[in-house]
């Protein structure tokens, strides 16, 4: 177990490398020029020389990369172009926003999309099997953008419920800052939804036709017991490696949700920042996304070992 | 324990009723401020936040006249190279301290040779300060400008704490120290910028907030949906689609000013080898291009109607607005005449470059069939805006539709657009006449003399039409019904004297 986690960590390292050369390359081939938008509406030439100058804009690029590089190493992400702030500090600032947008999220996905799936899976065929199907496949085909929109609507301008958008720090006030999160992170978790319980009625199909399940209803156990302690640990193996990847996904698609319900996180930092070709902001995100990505598939591989009985057996 | 418990109530009373007497003022804005230093400041929203954060020297009506802030009076001598101010006594910055004739010099000082300072050119024709005493000042310039009084309500005038600024040096911006109505509190980028109101303000009577919040929303329905749910208290820049739901709303009020901006279509004339092109060589054609539109029904279409038609780098309800060439209607004939004159009577192709956002784009989009009606096959380039800047700036155009956010003082809105050396004139358009003319208008301090400048270099400009105007944005806020005192600027700012929130 541990020289596979080694492993998958020294696998990693080149992989996050590779990341910033791409990520690195693909922003110098962006058309627009960052100091431009920097200079001001007049566009001072002696400002403009100068800033390129200041953020070495000037060198040549694999110069630049390796500057930035050693930067990384020492822990200096760089400074925002736009507001002059340590990266560190702004992806400090906002990567406990979009990690608990993402764990509201994940819970609501886990709430609706797991229960629905072993009902439709236990119900297989009748009405309540077609109704959770239906709703999932709302849930996925519904854009984000517009089921946030609708709800803000509903929910905030015509009941007053709940606030429009913005944003309440967890440490601050946990209650505010929950319910503030409640819609966007309902509308992320949606479409996640959907894809678990999809996954959830298919795994348990699986499991309730095995011996086992026969098997222990032969034996007279009652049929919840059946499904909820012996189908479903097994059914739920799966489940628990893909929750662990949709997490990473999950960080993603915050981007959209972010950008309706204006949080200040992870995925409204990176738009913004493309648009305003603050470099070293794109990069610092990419990077800590893609040191991310990585975590989470090692943290759903060893949840893989440890869940299923048959590898730790190895 | 009956004692503990009765304390306990009282502290929560005494809390809560600290909770219903501290005020906070909470402003939605279209979007995140840049850097919070007055001399790297490049955004219309930063602008905003200085508002309540740092006076400048002098401020302006309404009406845009000029008048005290941190300067009670001033005076030109006669060949106005010399610009002597009296100051404001007993000012405070917001860290303790005081407000001089030392800390405006300082402050000149710094925003002409920060490296990084973007007041530069603002501040161009100050040659050097000299303290006459502890509250006089005078600025010593080049040459006449007539411009810097203006250049002083805005950015260049704002007064920042010296001890602070010499502290922070570029950073300052992190944590900025000035001497408006409210400090800074903190900020966290892209969610909100937090100031809280000064104790020792000079004018602290007139401010009725504990507290003012900018919250950032960039999508209008939202700041909008905001609004109308009671997190804010009021908005800035509502689209105008947007407005006719928020007229019908009780609990909302609307307020508005027309823009000291413009937007319109600027023609490559001689910018680089793309200047060499039918559009860039006939001045017929871009006559014709701008008779082929109907501003006021872009105006209607796009906007509501609620902004304002516009041919000049003026609003029509400005002083310095030309009345002899009043808003074209729109002349379809003389349009097809034009282009049959220049030799293309069969109709040509133009490629107009716009900034990839909505309203620019529907923008153009109505101008596309408007012209097409002339026999002008309009294709729209659609670029994200660092490009459509940096392929402007480097003459990689034809057309490119972009506007200007405004300026106080006329010359802003057109010496550096159309003059040989004008540092944005991304045009490349040259006439020696015009250069003098627009020199003059500056150097003057006479408005009639002036104004007559101006209009004489409009007379060359309509029919030569390097830049043509389309329309003028509306400012347009919307505030909860309980907030009173409010009064719109053309400027867009949002000051924050007299405004006051009815429990």
């Amino acid at each position: 177990m541990l020289s596979f986690i080694l492993r998958r960590i020294l696998i990693a390292i080149p992989t996050i490398l590779l990341i910033s050369v791409f990520v690195f390359g693909m922003q110098k081939l962006l058309p627009g020029d960052p100091v431009l938008a920097m200079a001001g509406e007049e566009r001072d030439p002696e400002v403009i020389e100068y800033l390129r100058e200041k953020y070495r804009l000037n060198d040549p690029i694999p110069v630049q990369y390796v500057n930035w590089m050693g930067g990384v190493l020492q822990g200096d992400l760089g400074i925002s172009l736009r507001t002059n702030q340590p990266v560190t500090e702004l992806i400090a600032q906002k990567l406990p926003v979009t990690i608990q947008l993402a764990i509201m999220a994940m819970i609501f996905a886990l709430v609706i999309g797991i229960p629905a799936g072993i009902l439709s899976a236990v119900k297989k065929g009748t009405p309540i099997d077609y109704v959770a199907n239906v709703v999932a496949l709302s849930g996925l085909s519904i854009p984000n953008f517009w089921l946030g929109i609708m709800l803000i609507l509903l929910v905030s301008v015509k009941w007053q419920l709940l606030p429009a958008s913005g944003y309440v720090p967890f440490g601050e006030d946990p209650l505010l800052s929950i319910k503030v999160m409640l819609m966007p992170a309902f509308v992320l978790g949606t479409a996640l939804a959907a894809t678990l319980m999809r996954h959830t009625r298919s795994a348990m199909l699986g499991v309730l036709k095995s011996d086992y399940v026969r098997t222990a209803r032969a034996k007279g156990l009652k049929e919840r017991v059946v499904i909820l302690k012996h189908a479903l640990r097994n059914a739920l193996t799966p489940i628990v490696t893909l929750s662990a990847l949709l997490f990473g996904e999950l960080i993603a698609g915050a981007v959209l949700t972010e950008q309706i319900f204006t949080i200040p996180g992870f995925g409204k930092l990176v738009v913004d920042a493309v648009f305003n070709r603050d470099y070293a902001v794109v990069q610092g995100i990419v990077l800590c996304t893609g040191v991310g990505f990585i975590v989470m598939n090692l943290l759903a591989d060893a949840a893989y070992f440890i869940l299923n009985p048959r590898l730790r057996k190895q | 324990m009956k004692f503990r418990e009765t304390t306990l109530l009282a502290a929560l009373l005494s809390a809560t009723a600290l909770g219903a007497q501290a005020q906070d003022l909470r402003i939605a804005l279209q979007s995140d401020a840049d850097v919070l230093d007055p001399d790297q400041s490049r955004t219309f929203v930063g602008r905003i936040v200085y508002t309540a954060l740092c006076d400048k020297l002098v401020d302006i009506t309404p009406d845009l006249e000029i008048i005290p802030q941190l300067a009670t009076e001033w005076s030109w001598s006669d060949d106005g190279t010399q610009l002597t101010m009296k100051l404001r006594e007993g000012v405070t910055f917001h860290d303790g301290t005081p407000f001089n004739a030392e800390a405006v010099a300082a402050n000149i000082e710094r925003s002409q040779t920060l490296e990084e300072s973007r007041r530069k050119s603002e501040l161009a024709s100050v040659t050097g300060t000299e303290v006459l005493g502890e509250y006089e000042i005078r600025l010593d310039l080049a040459s006449a400008d007539a411009t810097l009084l203006a250049q002083l309500a805005d950015r260049a005038g704002m007064m920042i704490s010296p001890t602070a600024a010499e502290e922070a040096g570029a950073d300052f911006g992190l944590n900025p120290v000035c001497s408006g109505p409210f400090q800074f509190e903190d900020r966290i980028a892209q969610d909100r910028i937090t100031l809280t109101k000064y104790a020792d303000y000079w004018n602290a009577d007139e401010i009725h907030f504990d507290s003012v919040t900018y919250l950032p929303i960039p999508d209008t329905t939202v700041r909008l949906a905001n609004l109308q749910s009671g997190d804010i208290d009021m908005l800035e820049r509502l689209a105008a689609t947007d407005l006719a739901q928020a007229e019908g709303d009780d609990s909302i009020n609307v307020s508005s000013a027309v823009s000291l901006g413009y937007q319109g279509v600027t023609f490559n004339v001689n910018n680089g080898e793309k200047g060499d092109n039918p559009w860039g060589n006939d001045k017929r054609l871009r006559q014709a291009f701008s008779y082929a539109i109907d501003r006021n029904a872009l105006n209607q279409v796009v906007f509501e109607g609620a902004f304002a038609a516009g041919n000049q780098p003026f609003p029509p309800n400005s002083p310095w607005y030309d009345a002899g060439h009043p808003v074209p209607e729109r002349d379809l004939e003389k349009a097809k005449a034009l282009l049959a004159e220049a030799g293309y009577a069969d109709g040509i192709d133009l490629e107009v470059q716009v900034p990839n956002t909505t309203v620019p784009m529907q923008l153009m989009q109505v101008v596309q069939a408007m012209v097409a009606e002339a026999g002008i096959n309009l294709t729209i380039t659609s670029k994200e805006f660092a490009t459509l800047l940096a392929d402007q700036s480097a003459g990689d155009y034809t057309a490119s539709q972009i506007g200007w956010s405004g300026r106080v003082d006329p010359d802003g809105n057109i010496h550096q657009f159309v003059t040989t050396d004008g540092g944005i004139n991304d045009s490349k358009f040259s006439s020696e006449e015009v250069d003098a003319l627009l020199d003059d208008a500056r150097a003057s301090n006479d408005t009639a003399a002036r104004k007559t400048a101006y209009d004489a270099a409009r007379d060359i400009l309509i029919d030569e039409s390097p830049l043509v105007y389309l329309y003028h944005q509306t400012w347009i806020w919307a505030l909860d019904s309980s907030i009173e005192g409010f009064t719109p600027y053309p400027d867009g700012m949002i000051r924050l004297e007299g405004v006051t929130k009815s429990e």
